[in-house]
């Protein structure tokens, strides 16, 4: 089936169950993990926030704030500003703390160190 | 500050109709040549369906803002805004923020653990076969949607741009519309279709820079005077409040909430969306791809607040309401206002390469599905070689590209938004709970994903044949009936939550666990790229 297909010749030697608890690799799902999510419920609670204040404040946001320029669409302006400092944030947060424990255990898987025990795979790999 | 009076005869549009067929004509010739030129190399399924994972990520980026921004967010913001006011800019913002979904939970893993579509993703520790089925299913019930609605929209389009207004004119222009789609498909395959894309947002969002910065040089470049503007033309000073359209009564409120709840949860689910992280090389690309495609998106829609208030002060809504295609044709006479018939046929035949371009990739998105999904792994129970996979791809396209056109054809004058609006519902409440539990939830078993997929899809289906959209209200798609025992137009708000209870009680209550080993292959490899599929060289 289609799933054997997807198995390719340098991981299908690979003890994923070890990788999966050494300490590294739970370092980068923790890290990875303690950043999507709250950053997610975050921005899922301002929007709709936003949303709700839109639906039931409409005085609220009704009111003029500079000129023509009210609280509303300054609520909305701003969605578009968190939405791109979060964008900015994840990007740089993810060059720093994902990439690299990332790039490392590929590294490591790639160069067999987590093989099962009794493959012995030398050269077989581009 | 001089407020110009709106100065748009409807009828001195005709006159522009060889022009604007002219331009679009030099868009499809120039990226027909690109299109062969870019389908030299197709040689492998991944070169068909991944376009060889070969583009940048801000390549990848920009032809995903091709891709997203279709006519319904263009034309349908700009005129939702100019009549609606504040509530059509919350539309805008909505389809915004649902990229962080993308950004934060899916695109990367989705990279690293998939090949070609969706369901290799959702089927990759689950059992094949059902899960494979399901997603399929659903990747192909999404796409018929939004392919609906950008034909409908195609027809509604020609009345206006072309001046084609008969019904037998129009299917026409749809006809046309289909058949060149399924030559680009058919001969560029998804490097053509991404090429497509990027040539169709390069002109897009460099036409809405134009009208935005000309609309803003009229009122001085002040806001307040451009919103000001707006109230002065229109007569009501609500038009800058929340409200207008969703505020009427307590039902259109909730209505409200229950749409933005699809459109945030939508968007990382959209098959042809995901999709297109597979054309890139490595996670790190298809993160830098939705970086691209958020900045992209969100100055566009930054322009469609200026444009949609601009046509509320300069067009008017009246002018607007009256003409051929309603409410879609504010951009379209805000450009004739501003820049006479030259910048109206350039807009035209940008519109038009707006459709084409999403048709197509919804296409090869729903013909990858049913190849590679349904076909090879189902039917031919994974013994068929890639060269007959991209065959049956091939004879999809044209097969869908032929229900596109009838289904267009009999669509046409349907709303272009909500038809929209439902494949987001759809989207968001059959797939998003699947591949977020997939890739985060370790108890996650097929029984889950299937109660899930099923349980959404259905939920959200039989809800919307059951609103006021179908049957009950003037607006109706059948005014004459009444069935609508649902009162809201948006399902998302019950069938999201009910899919996502649905996958948890799924995998609670079943008694067959999954291979734990297979758990940590994902989990790794999503986290890693160790193992993710390669780019092909040539």
């Amino acid at each position: 089936m289609g799933h054997e297909a997807q198995e390719t010749d340098a991981t299908a030697a690979v003890d994923f169950k070890e990788v999966q608890s050494t300490p590294r690799f739970q370092e980068l799902r923790k890290r990875h993990r303690s950043f999507v999510f709250p950053m997610a419920i975050a921005f899922l609670l301002w929007y709709f926030a936003y949303v709700l204040l839109a639906d039931y404040a409409v005085d609220f946001m009704s009111t003029k704030v500079w000129g023509n320029i009210n609280v509303g669409l300054i609520m909305g302006l701003l969605q578009f500003v968190t939405t791109f400092a979060i964008t900015g944030w994840y990007v740089s947060y993810s060059n720093r703390k994902l990439d690299p424990i990332a790039a490392e255990i590929r590294h490591e898987i790639e160069g067999h160190e987590f093989d099962k025990h009794g493959n012995q795979i030398t050269g077989v790999e581009k | 500050m001089t407020l110009m009076v709106p100065a748009v005869n409807v009828a001195d549009l005709k006159d522009t109709t060889l022009l604007n067929m002219g331009i679009f004509a030099l868009f499809v010739a120039i990226t027909m040549v690109i299109v062969v030129k870019a389908s030299k190399n197709n040689k492998t399924a991944a070169d068909y369906y991944a376009a060889g994972r070969s583009f940048t990520g801000s390549q990848n980026g920009t032809a995903i803002a091709g891709d997203y921004l279709s006519a319904a967010s263009f034309l349908g913001i700009t005129g939702a805004i100019a009549i609606n006011g504040y509530d059509g800019f919350m539309y805008s913002i909505g389809f915004l923020v649902a990229w962080l979904v993308a950004l934060l939970l899916v695109a990367e893993l989705l990279r690293n653990t998939g090949k070609f579509t969706m369901a290799d993703v959702l089927s990759f520790r689950l059992k094949q076969r059902p899960v494979r089925i399901a997603a399929a299913i659903s990747t192909l019930v999404v796409c018929f949607f939004y392919l609906l609605a950008q034909m409908a929209g195609a027809g509604t389009l020609i009345s206006l741009l072309l001046g084609i207004s008969d019904w037998g004119g129009q299917a026409l222009v749809i006809v046309v519309v289909g058949a060149l789609m399924i030559m680009y498909v058919l001969i560029g395959g998804m490097k053509g279709t991404t090429w497509v894309q990027i040539i169709k947002a390069v002109l897009l969002i460099a036409g809405a820079a134009v009208m935005t910065l000309w609309v803003l040089a009229i009122f001085g470049f002040n806001l307040s005077a451009l919103l000001g503007g707006a109230v002065e033309t229109s007569g009501n000073p609500n038009l800058l409040n929340p409200g207008l359209q969703y505020g009427k009564t307590e039902t259109s409120k909730i209505d409200f909430m229950s749409l933005a709840l699809a459109l945030v949860l939508g968007t990382a689910a959209l098959p042809h969306v995901l999709m297109r992280f597979y054309t890139v090389p490595t996670a790190k690309e298809a993160r830098k791809s939705v970086v691209w495609s958020i900045w992209l998106i969100g100055v566009f829609y930054l322009f469609t607040l200026v444009l949609g208030f601009g046509a509320a002060a300069l067009v008017g809504a009246d002018t607007i309401k009256a003409a051929p295609g309603g409410v879609n044709s504010a951009a379209p006479l805000l450009a004739f206002h501003l820049g006479g018939p030259l910048l109206l046929g350039f807009i035209s035949a940008v519109a038009f390469a707006t459709i084409l371009a999403v048709v197509a990739g919804l296409t090869i998105t729903a013909a990858a599905s049913f190849a590679h999904d349904i076909y090879a792994s189902v039917i031919a129970k994974g013994k068929a070689d890639a060269a007959t996979e991209v065959k049956v791809a091939r004879r999809t396209v044209v097969v869908i590209g032929l229900l596109a056109i009838v289904g267009g054809i009999f669509a046409n004058g349907q709303n272009v938004a909500f038809l929209v609006a439902l494949a987001f519902a759809v989207a968001a409440s059959a797939n998003l709970p699947t591949i977020v539990y997939s890739l985060f939830w370790r108890k996650f078993t097929t029984q889950g994903a299937i109660w899930s997929m099923y349980g959404g899809l259905g939920s959200a289906i039989i809800l919307i044949a059951l609103s006021p959209v179908v049957s009950g209200a003037k607006t109706s798609m059948i005014p004459g009936a009444n069935f609508a025992i649902f009162p809201l137009s948006n399902p998302g708000i019950v069938s999201i939550p009910l899919a996502f209870l649905l996958g948890w009680l799924g995998s609670v209550l079943d008694k067959k666990l999954e291979d734990t080993t297979k758990q940590a292959e994902m989990e790794v490899r999503s986290l890693t790229g160790v193992g993710a599929e390669k780019a092909t060289d040539h």
